[in-house]
């Protein structure tokens, strides 16, 4: 290292994160050769190596840096950091794609079940569990932590807190995404919905966690602003009730801790509370606090309006945080669970039912006064209609949780609709909007490659989610129905058979919407590219609002 | 910033909060009237679903509401209800009747068919089809061909033990396996398709003489089959001069049977299912069409 000044010395984060990840790679290496099944052996390994990696990285960036420590501010300006932020926006279109494409995959093994071609790993079990997490934790959660970390550098005007540590995050949360989804390939799960990964996993997930919320945490407290932002109580919400969610539902013993498979800490009912309770309130707070987050910054940026209420902002979310840990139960009605339980769960869904809906009147008041911005800007609609996807499901959702309109919806594939137009309509439209506002300014751009792209995007995953929900609408009620037709002596009117060949057609339908959604993300991931490579479409206008463009100011190059 | 006049909202300046994060300010909007009323009639109708239902928890036990409502109590209330209905219409006697006797009760045979149904749809369906109209390999239950018997009694029994199903009591009867145990060569094999074909009418395998066919059938398949091909239900041996065919009709579907053999199974649905619930999937069974 002759080109080294003598004057540069590792720092204390530097020497200690190699050390750490030294010992991580020894002890994983071990671990590997030791284990009892292969799934074992093979993550073992693939944290090993990723640890090896990751002291590759660190000594690459060391001889490649400057002697002293990046500055917290240039002329005056804050020196955002935006390296991780740039590598978490590539990898949730990466593995959105993915989640989507898997997605189509089952949807069609629905309708023709022996497209999973007799392989296990091409089960619906395995791929399931795939999707889902590859779209609500890869693509969600990328976009979650992408746009956290850049929101609240800007409206804090401070550096990200942490020199290693964002890329820690990103990195080490999108090595726990490969972890997890290799597994369920494998047949590795605790067959938990939603937190299917196993022990090992879950435990790299809360290490990572933790460090999310201590740069998270440092970096509002290193803040040049008087106040937080709204959109950082949200994303702060988030991260602090998912740890929480994550490591309750997570206890387990380990039947070896040279094997993958572990069991519950919890039994029965018990087992079920505490996982639904987790379950909804991954919903509560990873697909809506985190992303009304996303809303309360890259709409009024957009739109370059203010926030229509602050005093709603403070009520509806106080109102959400506390109103929605409460709401699991109703995914147990007509179970073991008890009454009281059912009930509890039942109504405060429905009290859940405005501060829900608190988040979309703030959204959409925004646009009071640039409305005609919705005719020309593509990314601004894309917004718009998330919020208004977000109305609707969160007025589904309390409806469905009563106990009356439950016992016909649940179970059935009403609630697969439900869920994709939340997921589908908000999570992923306004995660599009972010990411289409969120590209051009992290590559420094003045707006992404074409807007007509924009425009088909929306169109075609437009239909694309109409499709899909009306058909899963429609496909849930008549199987609903046709499960509790009984005749006059109590005998059922169909057989669970039946039921299954009078969904066929509308499987087809959904899986159809599906694809033209995916299309949809083909063509986003195609116009981000451009827009990173540098190029502009011939088609592209310049956005015809008046106004300054919404670029980030002072950016110096961060790595 | 463009501001645009807007009846709904009131202009900047004096009524945001002051503050400013990256450009983006906040007004300072009242709470729309509705959305309050809504969140406060929310919580009052909690209130009252608490007041009726069960709802929290206590030390020990939980408040159980001024309806006394119970879902446990509900759901037995609703099942005894249908139990009496049906013992009403003569359940016990299901299992005890003869399936003759059911069939001669027209209550008892209404109830019979309404038990077979729900149980074909959970039980047989899988294989036999929705409607029971079979498919390769697993027979058509409609029409008046039947492997091992189409009277009441024959089916019941059929169903009870099952076929080849490891019962003690079970149908047994293996088609042998002629081609793979060596003990017809292709040319014969295909001979015997080609006469077992011409029965019915079909059209054989170009080459293949149909009277060694016969020959060769006389020999090795007579046995079951019979003399005239028209099966034997002691031994499951389908009549091979009608249209029906469980495992295909083409020569190379005839072949293959021939050089394989053929051992359908079919489980055994004692201990699974009740004795009145297994008479009155016979009586059903029996009464969707092709019954003797």
């Amino acid at each position: 290292m002759a080109a080294t000044p003598s004057s540069k010395y590792m720092t204390e984060g530097e020497a200690g994160l190699g050390i750490v990840l030294l010992v991580g790679a020894l002890v994983c290496a071990l671990a590997s050769a030791r284990a009892v099944d292969t799934p074992f052996s093979v993550h073992m390994a693939v944290f090993a190596l990723a640890a090896v990696a990751g002291i590759g990285a660190l000594l690459k960036r060391y001889e490649g840096r400057p002697a002293e420590a990046p500055p917290q501010e240039i002329d005056g300006k804050p020196n955002y950091n935006l390296g991780p932020i740039k590598v978490a926006a590539v990898a949730a279109m990466g593995w959105g794609i993915a989640g989507f494409l898997v997605g189509c995959i089952i949807a069609f093994q629905l309708w023709a079940p022996s497209l999973n071609l007799g392989l296990e790993y091409t089960t619906f079990g395995r791929l399931r569990p795939l999707h889902t997490s590859a779209v609500i934790f890869a693509f969600g959660g990328n976009v979650l932590i992408g746009t956290s970390l850049y929101v609240v550098q800007r409206t804090c005007r401070t550096r990200l807190a942490g020199d290693l540590a964002p890329w820690f995050v990103v990195l080490g949360y999108n090595l726990f995404i490969v972890i997890a989804g290799t597994g369920y390939l494998m047949g590795v799960t605790q067959s938990k919905e939603y937190a299917e990964p196993e022990w090992y996993a879950d435990l790299w997930l809360t290490i990572v966690w933790v460090a999310y919320l201590l740069v998270f945490l440092a970096t509002l407290w290193k803040r040049k602003e008087p106040h937080i932002f709204v959109a950082n109580w949200f994303y702060l919400g988030f991260i602090v009730t998912i740890a929480m969610l994550h490591i309750v539902n997570n206890l387990a013993l380990p039947v070896t801790v040279f094997g993958s498979k572990s069991y519950p800490i919890f039994a029965g009912v018990q087992d079920a509370l505490i996982q639904w309770w987790y379950g909804h309130n991954a919903v509560g707070f990873f697909l809506t606090a985190g992303f009304l987050a996303i809303m309360y910054y890259f709409v009024p940026k957009r739109a370059e309006r203010p926030i229509y209420s602050y005093r709603l902002s403070i009520i509806h979310f106080w109102a959400l945080i506390f109103m929605y840990i409460w709401a699991g139960p109703h995914h147990l009605h007509y179970t073991a669970l008890p009454d009281w339980a059912q009930t509890l769960g039942m109504t405060f869904s429905i009290m859940l039912w405005m501060p829900s809906w608190g988040g979309m009147i703030n959204g959409l008041m925004t646009l009071s006064g640039a409305w005609d911005k919705l005719r020309t800007d593509p990314i601004l609609r894309f917004m718009v209609v998330s919020l208004a996807f977000y109305g609707m499901a969160t007025f589904e959702g309390p409806m469905m949780s009563i106990k009356a309109v439950n016992s016909l919806s649940h179970y059935t594939d009403w609630t697969i609709g439900h869920v994709h137009s939340g997921a589908l309509g908000w999570v992923a439209y306004i995660s599009f909007g972010a990411l289409y506002c969120l590209v051009p300014w992290l590559w420094n751009r003045r707006e992404v490659y074409s807007l007509k792209l924009v425009e088909w995007h929306f169109w075609v995953s437009t239909l694309g989610i109409v499709l899909y929900i009306s058909s899963m609408w429609v496909a849930g009620i008549m199987q609903g129905l046709m499960w509790r037709a009984y005749n006059s002596l109590g005998f059922l009117e169909y057989s669970f058979v039946e039921t299954v060949e009078a969904m066929q057609p509308y499987y087809l339908v959904r899986a159809l919407g599906g694809v033209l959604f995916l299309i949809g993300g083909l063509i986003m991931a195609y116009n981000l590219a451009m827009t990173i490579a540098g190029k502009t479409a011939a088609d592209s206008e310049p956005r015809p609002a008046g106004g300054t463009l919404p670029g980030p100011a002072g950016l110096a190059p961060a790595e | 910033m463009a501001e645009t006049a807007n009846p709904g909202t009131p202009p900047a300046g004096p009524q945001t909060t002051g503050h400013e994060w990256d450009g983006i300010a906040e007004y300072n909007n009242p709470l729309p009237r509705w959305w309050l009323y809504g969140l406060y009639a929310t919580i009052v109708w909690a209130m009252g679903y608490w007041v009726l239902y069960p709802a929290w928890p206590l030390v020990s036990g939980y408040t159980g509401g001024l309806l006394g409502y119970s879902q446990r109590a509900a759901v037995l209330g609703e099942v005894e209800a249908v139990r009496r209905e049906r013992d009403l219409r003569g359940r016990a006697q299901l299992a005890s009747a003869t399936v003759a006797e059911i069939r001669a009760d027209p209550a008892l045979l209404r109830l019979a068919l309404a038990t077979g149904k729900a149980a074909f749809g959970d039980n047989c369906a899988a294989c036999h089809g929705t409607a029971a109209t079979g498919r390769i390999g697993y027979p058509n239950l409609q029409d008046d061909d039947w492997l091992w018997g189409g009277t009441p009694e024959e089916i019941e029994r059929t169903i009870r033990y099952g076929a080849r199903s490891g019962h003690g009591e079970a149908h047994v009867g293996d088609m042998p396996a002629f081609g793979r145990d060596g003990v017809l060569k292709r040319d014969e094999i295909e001979a015997a398709a080609t006469y077992v074909l011409s029965l019915s009418g079909k059209p054989g395998i170009p080459g293949a003489s149909a009277e060694k066919g016969a020959e060769i059938f006389a020999g090795n398949c007579a046995a079951c089959h019979g003399e005239t091909a028209t099966g034997n239900p002691e031994m499951g041996a389908p009549n091979l001069t009608d249209a029906i065919w469980l495992y295909g009709s083409s020569p190379e579907q005839v072949v293959t049977t021939i050089t394989n053999g053929r051992k359908g199974v079919m489980p055994a649905w004692e201990g699974r299912l009740d004795t009145a619930t297994i008479k009155s999937l016979a009586v059903y069974v029996h009464g969707l069409g092709g019954g003797k």
